[in-house]
Order: structure tokens, then C-alpha cells, then sequence
């Protein structure tokens, strides 16, 4: 089985701080990779190289196009990386307002993408909004209403549907959950889970929540000061953690 | 003319650079090619743009027209063609037949131009996408890519929110199929001219932005597959003159709220009443001068 993300060596500088360094692994279809680790570990800078948003300093990210098959996303062309990133991939951000356009409908947040790929039939476009908002639980009388007055909760899964209309195959996901209450949390959660199984997306979620990344991950990455310091399957990892800092991770946790 | 000036008040290597820009501009039709624009002896927002480009444009023989929303008597209009007049000593017109370079404000003449004219437009906001994106950065990308989905957010949201496209002025364009531009604040009514015989320049002075439409360039309106570009304007006739086509502007009368339509290009209707056309609160010509 091809990989659908081949991620070698990445490592990104900033001046002479460290981001990331060396960062190697293999995502495979369908599966959904969790990154844990403190603030400042250089986790969201990963997120950013691997999405095209900065540039790392060396390595590849070889993506599976629908196209070309595998291909280094670092030095593919720009309309051709932008073209990914509104088709093939998604990117949910932490904060609502970086990912939608807070002045414009629901409808038209989600219609977004649909336009940017070449539909052009109002009616058609209106209808698959009409169909997303109802999956993320957003009700229909609320399409024509800007996301400044929605709720944080539903602003997270209006970027949700926004993102997932094209059908990408890839969603980086930072820090979903981040800033939420439990039980908005807990719902949001339950979406993306079903979501994620319903579709057979393949996703990469930073978070420093380790509750997240045990419902929603399969396998698990650990970061700290830029290294990945832990690889392996979500539970095994939580739960017999070996490297001294994953230790600390795992009893930080407070119980309620 | 007034030998204190250069001959259309700008120098001669700022005419030479606003004319490179200009050979660029239609060059690469619809593109807005950056411009170091001057301070001119008139306000931002009072045509500046549209001044600079007709300086640049401009030969001893030319014969100027200037309108503002069609007409040639309004403050604007008046204040840009004295300009000229002075700076450059060039012939001045009303009629738009006579011109050979022609400066407009939010609107296209109505009689049909020629290959021998320039029709130049004052811009206030030369980038259609601003008001989405409104960084420079990111929009200068989406048009070096192509990127135009955005563009359709705006007609979306018009459609969602009044039943219709309700965009009626500055309505986007896509130029040969490559370029969208924003045809400066004319009606929509007047979209569908675009495709005309004469060369047409657009210049923004304090955006500094110049871009043009050649001749003959292929000018299609945005608009979605089940709600196509419409032209709209007004259902009556004009009051003085009668014209059944034109662009018509509504002049309240009195406290009582009577109205009249009347065309809002003053030469295309003065043109037709001294062809004997007389609308419902018209009178003929001559005693119409008095």
C-alpha cells in the first residue's frame, strides 16, 4: 500500500532557534495521526510545513496526487500546492476567525471552495452548502447568517464543512477542540470522529490535549524541542509511555 | 494657454513613464500595472488618475471631452476640462463625435465610439477583490494564479441576501478570458459597451494603478449559470428627449415627489432633441435655450 503522506527529514529554523528537526514518517489512507506535545515544541510549526503554509528548510513531503502519484509537495510549483490545498487537503484552524471569512454567509463560507474549483450554478452550489451545514449540525435557517454570530462551537464546525465540501483526502487539523468547552468539545469530537470514519479521510491533529488524541487518533507522535521523542499506537503510547518526557506528559494529566 | 506649464502640466519623463505603463497595460489587458502617480493640483478621489493618463495621452491637436456621470456641466467635469485647457491649450468639446480623447466619471457616453478615440476612466479602487481579501499581497497572487473563485463569493452573497445579483455599479469583468477587473463605478447598464472600437484606459491615481481594455477586447460580466448578468436600468423613456435605450437618472421635481427621467449622458440627449426627438415634458430646442 502506497503511503498518502511521506514525510522525510523536515526540519525548519528560525534564524538560529530550532522549529522542527528531522522529522520523518509515513501517513497511510485513512488513518489519523495525533502530534502531542508543550507549547513551544514546534508542533504547529510541523503542521505548517507539512500544509504548504511555510517552507522547511530541508526534507520532502511527498503527498499521493490524484494526478501525478507521488509527488514532493516542498518544490512543486505554487498554483499547484495552492490548488491542493483547496481540493485534496483541508486545514482546520484553532481559531475560527483564520479560517473563515467572518463577513460572509455560512452559505458562502462553505460555497467557498465549490467557486474556487469552477461552480458556477447557484442553485447547485447552495444545495451541497445547504447538505454540509446540515452534516456539522449547523440547521438550514442559518445559512444566510454570518459566522460573527454564531458560537464558538459552531464557528469550529462551519470551518469544518467549509473544509470538507471538496472532499479532500488529507485534513490537518490545529488544535480543533482548542478554546471549546467540554461539552461543545465532547460534540465536536463525536463529529469529526464519525466524519473522519464516514469519508476514510486521512488526518493530522496537533493538540496538546491528550483526551483528543485518544479518541480521535489511531497512532501518536510526541514532540519536544523540536525532536519527535515518541512514535506509536495511540493507546500504547498513553498508556506505557517510555520515553522520560511522554512519562511526564501522561501524569500531567489532571484527573477529575 | 499658459506658457508656465509643460504642455499638459506633467513633465516629460513622467508622461513617458505613465506611458510605459500604459503600453503595458495593454499589453497584458486588464492587468493593473503599478505607476509612480503624482501629487496633482486636485484632491485624491477628484479624478487624479483619470488627469494623469489623459496628460499622458494627450497632443496638441487632440480635441478633450470630459464627463462626470455622463454630463459635461458638472463641477468636475468643468474644473478637469478648464484644466486642460490651460495646461495644454487643447481644443475642448461637448460633443462626443468631435473628441478624441474622452475622460469619463461612472459612465460610458452613449453613442457608439470610434477607433480614433481613447476613452479614459477615473478609478477609485482599481483591485475588484478588495473588499474579500484585503490583503494587496494575497490578491496580486490570485490574479498571477488565476484565482477568481472569490469573485463569485461576492455575487453569491448578493443572491443569497436580495433574491438577485443587487451589485449595480462596478460590476466585475473578466477581460479575454484571463483578467478580472473592475470596470470603475459605471453602472452595469453600460457593461455590455465594453466591448467597443475604442481604446480604453483606466488610471487610479492614489492607488497608482494603470490598466486598459484594447480594442475589440473580448468584456464579459460575472454571473452564475442560473442567474445571468442582466443589464437592468430604467423602464421609461427620457422626459426631454425621449430616448427609449438610454441610461436615465431620476431628478425629483418638488416637495410633492413628482419625478422626471432624464438621460444622464446630457450631449446623446441635447443631440437628439435637435433632431426633433421631444419626450413628455420636453419642448423643442430653441426654446428650450432661452
Amino acid at each position: 500500500m502506497t503511503p498518502l503522506l511521506k514525510v522525510e527529514n523536515i526540519s525548519k529554523y528560525y534564524g538560529n532557534r530550532l522549529g522542527c528537526r528531522d522529522v520523518n514518517f509515513d501517513l497511510y489512507p485513512g488513518e489519523v495521526l495525533g502530534i502531542v506535545g508543550e507549547s513551544g515544541s514546534g508542533k504547529s510549526t510541523l503542521l505548517n510545513c507539512l500544509a504548504g503554509h511555510q517552507e522547511p528548510d530541508t526534507g520532502e513531503v511527498v503527498f499521493d496526487t490524484r494526478v501525478e502519484g507521488l509527488k514532493d509537495t516542498v518544490t512543486m510549483s505554487e498554483p499547484e500546492r495552492r490548488m491542493l490545498s483547496r481540493t485534496d487537503w483541508a486545514f482546520v484552524h484553532q481559531n475560527p476567525r483564520d479560517g473563515l471569512r467572518m463577513s460572509v454567509s455560512a452559505g458562502g463560507n462553505v460555497g467557498e471552495r465549490l467557486m474556487a474549483v469552477g461552480a458556477r450554478h447557484y442553485g447547485d452550489i447552495r444545495s451541497t452548502a445547504i447538505d454540509w451545514l446540515d452534516k456539522v449540525e449547523i440547521s438550514d435557517d442559518r445559512t444566510d447568517d454570518r459566522p460573527s454570530e454564531f458560537s464558538g462551537g459552531m464557528q469550529q464546525r462551519l470551518q469544518i464543512a467549509r473544509n470538507l465540501v471538496t472532499g479532500p483526502r488529507l485534513i490537518f487539523m490545529d488544535e480543533p477542540t482548542g478554546g471549546l468547552d467540554v461539552s461543545v468539545q465532547a460534540r465536536l469530537l463525536d463529529l469529526l470522529r464519525g466524519l473522519v470514519r464516514e469519508l476514510g479521510l486521512s488526518a493530522i491533529v496537533v493538540t496538546h490535549d491528550l483526551a483528543v488524541v485518544r479518541l480521535l487518533a489511531d497512532r501518536l507522535m510526541v514532540m519536544k524541542d523540536g525532536h519527535v521523542v515518541e512514535t506509536g499506537l495511540t493507546d500504547q503510547v498513553l498508556d506505557d509511555p517510555q520515553h522520560a518526557y511522554t512519562q511526564l506528559l501522561v501524569s500531567s494529566v489532571l484527573q477529575v | 494657454m499658459s506658457t508656465e506649464y509643460n504642455f499638459a502640466y506633467l513633465d516629460e519623463q513622467t508622461k513617458r513613464m505613465i506611458r510605459r505603463a500604459l503600453l503595458k497595460g495593454v499589453a497584458i489587458p486588464g492587468y493593473q500595472v503599478p505607476f509612480a502617480s503624482r501629487e496633482m493640483p486636485m484632491p485624491y478621489g477628484w479624478g487624479t488618475g483619470g488627469v494623469q493618463v489623459s496628460a499622458a495621452c494627450l497632443v496638441p491637436d487632440d480635441t478633450l471631452k470630459v464627463i462626470d456621470q455622463g454630463a459635461d456641466d458638472t463641477t468636475n467635469a468643468v474644473s478637469i476640462r478648464k484644466f486642460f485647457e490651460k495646461t495644454a491649450g487643447v481644443e475642448v468639446t461637448e460633443e462626443t463625435a468631435e473628441a478624441t480623447v474622452i475622460q469619463t466619471r461612472h459612465r460610458i457616453p452613449e453613442r457608439d465610439l470610434t477607433e480614433n478615440q481613447i476613452l479614459v476612466y477615473q478609478v477609485p479602487i482599481p483591485e475588484p477583490l478588495r473588499f474579500l481579501e484585503p490583503r494587496e499581497t494575497e490578491t496580486r497572487k490570485m490574479h498571477a494564479l488565476e484565482e477568481y473563485g472569490l469573485m463569485h463569493v461576492k455575487l453569491y452573497e448578493d443572491i443569497a441576501r436580495h433574491g438577485h445579483i443587487a451589485t449595480s455599479y462596478a460590476y466585475p469583468v473578466k477581460i479575454e478570458g484571463r483578467y478580472v477587473m473592475d470596470p470603475s463605478p459605471i453602472p452595469k447598464f453600460d457593461n455590455p459597451k465594453m466591448e467597443m472600437a475604442a481604446l480604453q484606459l483606466f488610471g487610479a491615481g492614489r492607488e497608482q494603478r494603470i490598466y486598459a481594455v484594447p480594442p475589440y477586447t473580448k468584456v464579459v460580466s460575472l454571473d452564475f449559470e442560473d442567474h445571468p448578468f442582466e443589464r437592468g436600468g430604467a423602464q421609461q423613456a427620457c422626459g426631454l428627449c425621449d430616448a427609449q435605450d438610454a441610461y436615465l437618472d431620476e431628478v425629483i421635481m418638488d416637495d410633492a415627489g413628482t419625478r422626471m427621467f432624464v438621460c444622464s449622458d446630457t450631449d446623446f440627449c441635447r443631440e437628439r432633441r435637435e433632431a426633433g426627438h421631444i419626450g413628455e415634458m420636453g419642448m423643442p430646442i430653441t426654446e428650450d435655450a432661452a
